[in-house]
């Protein structure tokens, strides 16, 4: 049945494919190693942006505490690897899970509550985590985790030469996160997280298991939250938990998705793309973020998309389309 | 005609002030059931408890035998209880179509089975033209055939309509009586609360008459209006028959 739905769908998968092949050939004329780690950044950055809006977006639960998952995923990852010697795909994949089970754990108690609440409590207990993880010895401590270099190779994700591999390698995240996203959109549990993101207690009066479906949202954006932050890890090779346990880590996870349309599959690419090219940026003219530069400009974008176009910068590009199309 | 929905003794509090106090009859299958009475008489608060939204205080609420009071939504739901609300909750970020499949996967876990089902409910409720609209731009009419549609695509066997005729133009009102018709028409049984007594009672076999809490009175559309203690609840004393 060709409906506006279907049309859609199969126009968004094939801009995706397109844009997956111009991705893919992107730094191949760019050589200098700056504009790649900016490009490779940036495509992080949408994966795990993508990863938050499955749970803040789509289904309406804001997480303000999402460098957690992240910061679970590097450690099970890194941890697995210096000490066990088990290769970094593996351990991405149990980052991935232990990152997930985290997030369950925490919406069991927290998604009774709603709206600011359940933000509050996520700021809470990422901060938590992050004092801990300063304390404890054993996953390095305050003075964090160098991971040694044991050649270059695919199976141990190390490339100590080259940026191009590690630009398909977050390229598949991406592809994996946006992939991920399209297909829930239209399923039956896709729909149930929208129902409960508009109005609870229309969903529940349908049907809609309110309680398993945040906390299958919880699960999958918890999932691939821990494998971006296992990939992080691999690719600058030392861990320590203000770099992958902080708050501002944790907004800037989440400001993509704000910046270009939460609950939008194009959303956290575009904020992504617009959001840490100008953050990397600030901070090679300002200096590091030590400077706290990057988080006023966290400020003001969120005042700015709040004021001026709610709907997020994705919006644009939709009113422009579809003025094209009359 | 056997009966479909039995209410038993049923009270409920909110804090001290009572909404229903022992509320019992019955719903027979496949009639249309009015449930009329002034303001705060109690009749969403009703609603509310058979919907499984609140839990009553005491009582049962029994479905086709099966007792459903305090089963919470989602379980109503699933036994084939569907509603629409008194201020209207549609989902305002989706369209219509996506309003309505939502409604269709409390059976139907496949996307293009639910779609399916969803464009043919929208047909059915004349809808068909705002089919791909977003929901928030709907009118407020539409906005409750929406409602109606969603929860139609639950394929419930009791509906229960709030208010749903309450704010339109009479010509949109002439056209909510036909849908709820049709409805009927469908299988489906149906309990509707309205204040505009003279769109229900031609539409109801029956109506439950409650006042501050109680049932005053349960009959036809033609013994309700004839019935003293209605016309003193509605108008007061003074309009009463001696």
């Amino acid at each position: 049945m060709a409906n506006a739905i279907t049309i859609r769908r199969r126009r968004e998968l094939l801009i995706g494919a397109i844009l997956l092949a111009v991705l893919a050939v992107l730094p191949l004329p760019l050589h200098d190693v700056y504009t790649r780690n900016l490009i490779i950044i940036t495509l992080l950055f949408a994966g795990l942006a993508q990863a938050w809006n499955i749970l803040g977006g789509y289904c309406g639960q804001i997480s303000l505490g999402h460098s957690l998952y992240f910061g679970i995923g590097c450690y099970v990852s890194t941890l697995m690897f210096v000490n066990g010697h088990i290769p970094p795909p593996i351990g991405m994949i149990a980052g991935g899970l232990a990152a997930a089970a985290v997030a369950l754990l925490v919406g069991w108690p927290c998604f009774r509550l709603s709206g600011h609440y359940y933000a509050i409590a996520t700021v809470v207990i990422q901060e938590i985590a992050y004092l801990l993880a300063l304390n404890w010895d054993w996953i390095g401590g305050a003075s964090g985790v160098y991971i040694p270099f044991r050649g270059e190779s695919w199976l141990n994700l190390q490339f100590r030469t080259d940026k191009l591999p590690w630009h398909y390698v977050v390229l598949a995240f991406v592809a994996l996160t946006w992939l991920t996203a399209w297909t829930l959109e239209g399923s039956r549990i896709g729909f149930a997280w929208r129902a409960v993101k508009d109005d609870v207690i229309a969903a529940r009066s349908l049907g809609v298991r309110i309680f398993p479906s945040k906390m299958a949202a919880a699960g999958v954006s918890g999932f691939l939250t821990g494998v971006g932050g296992a990939i992080f890890a691999q690719y600058v090779g030392y861990i320590d938990p203000d770099s992958i346990l902080s708050g501002p880590l944790a907004i800037l996870i989440a400001l993509p998705a704000v910046l270009g349309g939460v609950g939008t599959l194009w959303g956290p690419l575009i904020g992504a793309a617009v959001l840490i090219p100008l953050k990397e940026l600030s901070s090679s003219y300002l200096g590091s973020s030590g400077s706290g530069f990057d988080l006023m400009l966290y400020g003001l974008l969120i005042m700015a998309v709040a004021l001026l176009r709610p709907q997020g910068l994705g919006s644009l590009l939709k009113r422009g389309a579809d003025a094209g199309a009359a | 005609m056997p009966a479909l929905l039995e209410i038993r003794n049923l009270s409920k509090s909110f804090g001290g002030v009572a909404a229903n106090v022992q509320i019992s009859f019955d719903v027979a299958e496949g009639e249309i059931l009015g449930l009329l009475g002034p303001n705060g008489a109690g009749k969403t608060s009703l609603f509310n408890s058979i919907s499984g939204e609140v839990t009553p205080d005491s009582g049962e609420i029994l479905l086709q035998g099966r007792r459903i009071s305090g089963a919470g939504p989602v379980a109503c739901a699933a036994a084939g209880i569907a509603r629409t609300f008194q201020v209207v909750r549609s989902f305002d970020s989706m369209t219509v179509l996506e309003n309505v499949m939502v409604g269709a996967f409390a059976r139907i876990a496949s996307p293009s089975a639910a779609m399916a089902e969803a464009a043919e409910v929208i047909d059915y409720c004349g809808l068909v033209a705002k089919i791909d609209a977003p929901a928030h731009g709907l009118s407020p009419a539409e906005k409750r055939r929406l409602e109606v549609a969603r929860a139609l695509a639950t394929k419930p066997r009791l509906l229960l309509l709030d208010e749903m005729l309450t704010g339109l133009t009479p010509t949109e009102a002439q056209a909510g009586v036909a849908l709820v018709r049709s409805v009927q028409a469908r299988g489906v049984t149906v309990i509707m609360v309205e204040h505009v007594m003279e769109v229900v009672l031609p539409l109801v076999s029956r109506a439950v008459v409650l006042n501050l809490g109680r049932v005053l009175t349960i009959g036809t559309p033609a013994e309700i209006v004839r019935n003293p203690d209605v016309i003193r609840a509605y108008l007061g004393d003074r309009y009463a028959p001696a």
